[in-house]
C-alpha cells in the first residue's frame, strides 16, 4: 500500500550508498589487497597487512602518542575555554570585542597557521627565543628536543582550538536559565559554590557534547605535526593520522595504509563510545 | 622500422634549424625573456613554426616556484607560440607522486608532460613514452653531461628527458677561511692549518672550531654547519652524502644500498655506521634548532651568513651569491668532503687512504617525461624541447628559485657566471670546478632508483631520525632500517629490486 514511500527514499538512500558506504566498503576492500607502487590492483592478500600492523611498532607508539595528545589538548582546551566563557558571559566592558577576539584563531586556516607557529618557534631565526631571553628565560629547543616539540604541538593545538569550546560553551552559558541562579544567591551561594552545584551541572550535557567533537577532531591531528615537525625529531610527535599519511601517500602502501586506517576507525569509535558514555554518567548523570 | 625513425629524426631535425634559420632573421624573441635564440629544432624560431591551434596539453608539475615556476612560464610561451592549450596543474611536493601515479595505475591518461625526482624513474618507467631519437639528437640534448644522460635512461633507454642536473657539494665562507686572524684561531686550537675539509672528520672539526662564535663581526653568534636533518624533508640525501666515501670503495664493484648480488642491504655496514655517528656527532655544531633545519632552513642559515659551512644543492650557495645577499662573493664550492678509512666489505675491514677517498654523490634533479599513453606525444616532448633548449635554460639558470641547475657542458663555464650573474672569478670557477669534478668524478653514488624508492628512502629516514635524537645508537638505527629493507624486498620480489637496482649500480660501476 505504501511502496511508493520506498521510491522517493530512493534518491536519499542511493546518495548514502555513494558517499558514505561505497568509499567506506571500498577502502576495507583495499586493505586485504597489495596495492602498492609495484603492484597496483585488488589483488587479494587475505589478512597479511592486518598481521603485519599488528607488529608495526611505529604505529601503536603514534596511537599512544595520539592518544596523550588529544587527551591532553582537549582537557585544556575545555578548561581555557570554559574560563574565557566565564569570563565574557556577564556583562563586562567590550564583551562583543571579546567575544569576537577569541574566535580569530578558530577561523584561520590550519596549515598556513602552522606555517606561522613554526617561523615563531624556529629556534634561530623565530620571534619565540627572543623574547624569553629578554625577559630572562633561556631560549628553549622547541622543535628540536621531543619533550619540546610535543609541547609546540600541544600550544598550537590549544590556540587553534580552545576558541571552538568557548564558542560552544558560551553558547550553554547564554542559554541557561536565571532562576537557578537566583534561587542559588538568595541561598546564600558564593561564586565557587554557585558554579560547581549549579552552573557546572548544567551545562554538563552541552560539555560532554563540546568534548566529543574535539576528542574527534584531535584524534585526526595531521596538519599541525605535517607542518611543524614532521613527526620529529625522531618519532617524537607522530600522530597514528601522519603516519597513516606516510605509509599512503609517501610510500604509495595503499593496500596497507587502508589496514592502518580501518584499525585507526575501530579502535577510535570504540574508544570513543567508552568515552561518551563515561562522560555522559560522570557529567549528566541526574539526567539521564 | 629503426631506419625510418632515424630519417625522420633527421628531417625534422634538418627542416628545423632551416626553418629556424629562417625565421630568426625576422623575429625578436627576447621579448620572452632571453637574452637570444639559439638557432635549433627547440628553437623559439623553431617552435613559433609549428602551430598547435585546437590541441590541448596537460602537464603536472611541482609548486611554485622551484620547477613550478618555469613550467608555467615556458608553458605560457609555448601557447603563444603554438595556439595550443596549455595547462598546468602544479603539485606540493607531499602530493606530487602520488598525482602522478594513482592516474597511470588506473589507466587514466590525466597529464601529457609529467616533472618528478628523477629518482622517481624506477617506479614510473613502465609508464613513460622513449624519447624519441629525434629529440636525442637535438643540440640541447647533445650537449648534456653523460652523467646526466645516464639518470634519464633506464634500462638502455632514455625515458626522462633532461632539464636539470643536480649533485650535492660543500659550500664553505671564504673569507673566514682565507682571513689569517681565524686561520692562527683554528691552529692554536688544533694545531694544524685551516683547510678546506677533505674528510667529514675534519668537516665536524672545523666546525665546532668555528661554532657559537661572532667570526663574522655583525654583533650575533656564528655557527659551524646547516644541514638538512628534519625526516622527511630530503634529509636522506645529506645522510648519504655523509655516509658515501665511508662506504662506497672505489675497488669494490656491485652495490652501495644493496650487495647486488644477494640483495642483502648494506645500510647498517660499518661504513654507514661511521657516516651516521659523524652525522649526529656534528648536531654539536648547528644553529640553534638546526637538528629540525628543513631544505629551505639550510638555504637560508648558510645563504644568509648564519653557517661557516654547509652541503646540499646549489640553492643555499645561490641565495648565497644573490646580488641583495650580505655575503656575495665571499663563499666558495668545494666538493664533498671523503675518507681517510674506507669500508671494505669484501675483506670486512676498513681500508686505509693517503689522499681521502671520494665519492660524488649524484642526487635528486627534477625531471621531466611523456606519459607513454598521451595522445600528444609530439606536442608534448617539443613542449620539453622548448623548455630546455638552450637559450630559455641560460635565463632559468639565472634565477635561483626556478631550481633550474647546471647539467650541460656550456653550463660548466665560469666566464658565464661571471658575466651574467657578476661572480667574482674565483667564486665563478671553484663552483664550476666543482661541478665538473663531481660530474666527471670516479666513485659516484647514484640515488636508489629501484620500485618503492620512497618507501626505502622514508624507512632510512626515520631510523637517522631516531639516532639523531638519541632514541637509538647509530648501529641499532641502521640495524633497524635494514630488517625493514628487507622486509621491503621481501614484499616486492628480491628479482624486480635486483634488475632495477642494477640499472644504478650500473651507472656506479662503469
Amino acid at each position: 500500500m505504501y511502496r511508493q514511500k520506498y521510491i522517493f527514499l530512493l534518491p536519499g538512500l542511493l546518495v548514502l550508498v555513494a558517499i558514505i558506504l561505497f568509499p567506506l566498503l571500498f577502502t576495507i576492500r583495499v586493505s586485504f589487497s597489495s596495492w602498492d607502487v609495484y603492484n597496483p590492483g585488488l589483488n587479494w592478500i587475505g589478512g597479511e597487512n592486518y598481521a603485519r600492523l599488528w607488529e608495526d611498532a611505529r604505529y601503536w607508539e603514534a596511537l599512544i602518542r595520539l592518544t596523550f595528545l588529544t587527551v591532553a589538548t582537549v582537557t585544556l582546551q575545555y578548561t581555557l575555554g570554559f574560563a574565557l566563557a566565564l569570563l565574557v558571559w556577564r556583562d563586562i566592558a567590550a564583551r562583543r570585542f571579546f567575544r569576537v577576539l577569541f574566535l580569530v584563531p578558530m577561523m584561520t586556516t590550519p596549515v598556513v597557521m602552522s606555517v606561522i607557529w613554526r617561523t615563531i618557534f624556529h629556534e634561530s631565526l623565530g620571534p619565540l627565543n627572543p623574547i624569553l631571553e629578554a625577559i630572562g628565560i633561556d631560549a628553549q629547543p622547541w622543535l628540536s628536543d621531543a619533550g619540546f616539540a610535543l609541547a609546540a604541538v600541544m600550544i598550537v593545538e590549544v590556540w587553534q582550538w580552545t576558541p571552538f569550546m568557548f564558542l560552544l560553551l558560551l553558547a550553554g552559558l547564554l542559554s541557561l536559565p536565571n532562576e537557578p541562579f537566583l534561587a542559588a544567591r538568595i541561598d546564600g551561594a558564593g561564586p565557587i559554590r554557585t558554579f560547581l552545584s549549579v552552573t557546572l551541572p548544567m551545562m554538563g550535557a552541552i560539555s560532554v557534547g563540546a568534548i566529543l567533537i574535539r576528542l574527534i577532531e584531535a584524534s585526526k591531528l595531521m596538519e599541525t605535526v605535517y607542518v611543524l615537525t614532521s613527526g620529529g625529531p625522531g618519532t617524537a610527535t607522530e600522530t597514528t593520522s601522519y603516519y597513516i599519511y606516510i605509509r599512503g601517500m609517501r610510500d604509495f602502501q595503499i593496500g596497507y595504509s587502508a589496514s592502518l586506517s580501518l584499525t585507526y576507525l575501530i579502535v577510535m569509535s570504540v574508544a570513543l563510545t567508552l568515552i561518551a558514555k563515561a562522560l555522559i554518567r560522570l557529567m549528566v548523570k541526574d539526567r539521564t | 622500422m629503426k631506419t625510418k625513425t632515424t630519417l625522420r629524426g633527421a628531417m625534422l631535425t634538418t627542416s628545423a634549424i632551416l626553418i629556424s634559420a629562417g625565421a630568426a632573421l625576422a623575429e625578436d624573441y627576447t621579448r620572452f625573456g632571453i637574452k637570444e635564440d639559439v638557432p635549433g629544432a627547440c628553437s623559439f624560431a623553431s617552435i613559433d613554426a609549428k602551430d598547435y591551434s585546437g590541441r590541448t596539453l596537460n602537464i603536472i608539475t611541482h609548486a611554485i616556484p622551484v620547477i613550478g615556476e618555469p613550467t608555467a612560464l615556458h608553458a605560457q610561451q609555448f601557447q603563444e607560440l603554438t595556439g595550443a592549450t596549455v595547462n598546468v596543474v602544479h603539485v606540493p611536493f607531499g602530493d606530487l607522486f602520488q598525482r602522478i601515479m594513482i592516474p597511470f595505475q588506473t589507466g587514466q591518461q590525466a597529464y601529457d608532460v609529467l616533472f618528478f625526482a628523477s629518482l622517481w624513474l624506477g617506479d614510473f618507467n613502465a609508464y613513460l613514452a622513449e624519447v624519441p631519437q629525434a629529440y636525442q639528437e637535438v643540440s640541447g640534448m647533445q650537449s648534456v653531461t653523460p652523467t646526466y644522460k645516464g639518470v634519464a635512461s633506464w634500462n638502455g633507454k632514455m625515458l626522462n628527458y633532461t632539464m636539470d642536473g643536480d649533485r650535492h657539494y660543500l659550500k664553505f665562507r671564504s673569507d673566514v677561511f682565507d682571513n689569517p686572524e681565524m686561520q692562527a684561531l683554528f691552529k692554536e686550537k688544533t694545531g694544524r692549518d685551516l683547510t678546506v675539509p677533505a674528510t667529514w672528520e675534519e668537516y665536524n672539526e672545523v666546525a665546532a672550531v668555528f661554532n657559537n662564535m661572532d667570526w663574522d663581526g655583525d654583533g650575533a653568534p656564528n655557527f659551524g654547519t646547516a644541514e638538512v636533518t628534519k625526516r622527511d624533508d630530503l634529509m636522506f640525501s645529506a645522510f648519504i652524502s655523509r655516509v658515501a666515501p665511508y662506504a662506497k670503495h672505489p675497488d669494490v664493484k656491485g652495490g652501495f644500498f644493496f650487495d647486488l648480488e644477494t640483495m642483502e642491504p648494506l645500510v647498517n655496514t660499518p661504513g654507514w655506521v661511521r657516516g651516521l655517528e659523524l652525522f649526529v656527532a656534528a648536531q654539536a655544531s648547528m644553529p640553534p634548532g638546526g637538528t629540525s633545519f628543513g631544505l629551505g632552513d639550510e638555504i637560508f642559515s648558510f645563504g644568509g651568513g648564519q653557517t661557516l659551512m654547509s652541503y646540499s644543492w646549489d640553492d643555499a650557495f645561490i641565495q648565497a651569491m644573490q646580488a641583495d645577499s650580505p655575503i656575495r662573493n665571499k663563499v666558495a664550492a668545494a666538493p664533498l668532503p671523503g675518507a681517510r678509512e674506507v669500508w671494505n666489505r669484501t675483506t670486512g675491514q676498513w681500508d686505509t687512504f693517503e689522499t681521502p677517498n671520494t665519492a660524488p654523490y649524484v642526487t635528486w634533479g627534477w625531471s621531466s617525461a611523456v606519459a607513454a599513453g598521451s595522445q600528444n606525444q609530439d606536442m608534448a616532448f617539443d613542449y620539453l624541447c622548448f623548455f630546455s633548449n638552450e637559450a630559455n635554460t641560460l635565463a632559468d639558470l639565472q634565477i635561483g628559485r626556478f631550481g633550474v641547475n647546471p647539467y650541460r657542458e656550456a653550463h660548466f663555464d665560469p666566464a658565464f657566471y661571471q658575466t651574467e650573474l657578476g661572480w667574482d672569478a674565483n667564486v665563478a670557477t671553484t663552483y664550476t670546478d666543482t661541478l665538473k669534478a663531481i660530474d666527471g668524478g670516479q666513485n659516484q653514488v647514484f640515488d636508489l632508483r629501484v620500485p618503492g624508492v620512497g618507501e626505502f628512502m622514508s624507512s632510512l629516514a626515520a631510523g637517522v631520525a631516531r639516532a639523531q635524537s638519541g632514541e637509538a645508537s647509530a648501529q641499532e638505527a641502521l640495524d633497524g632500517v635494514a630488517a625493514e629493507w628487507k622486509a621491503i624486498v621481501d614484499r616486492i620480489g628480491v628479482d624486480r629490486v635486483r634488475e632495477a637496482y642494477a640499472n644504478v649500480v650500473a651507472l656506479e660501476d662503469n
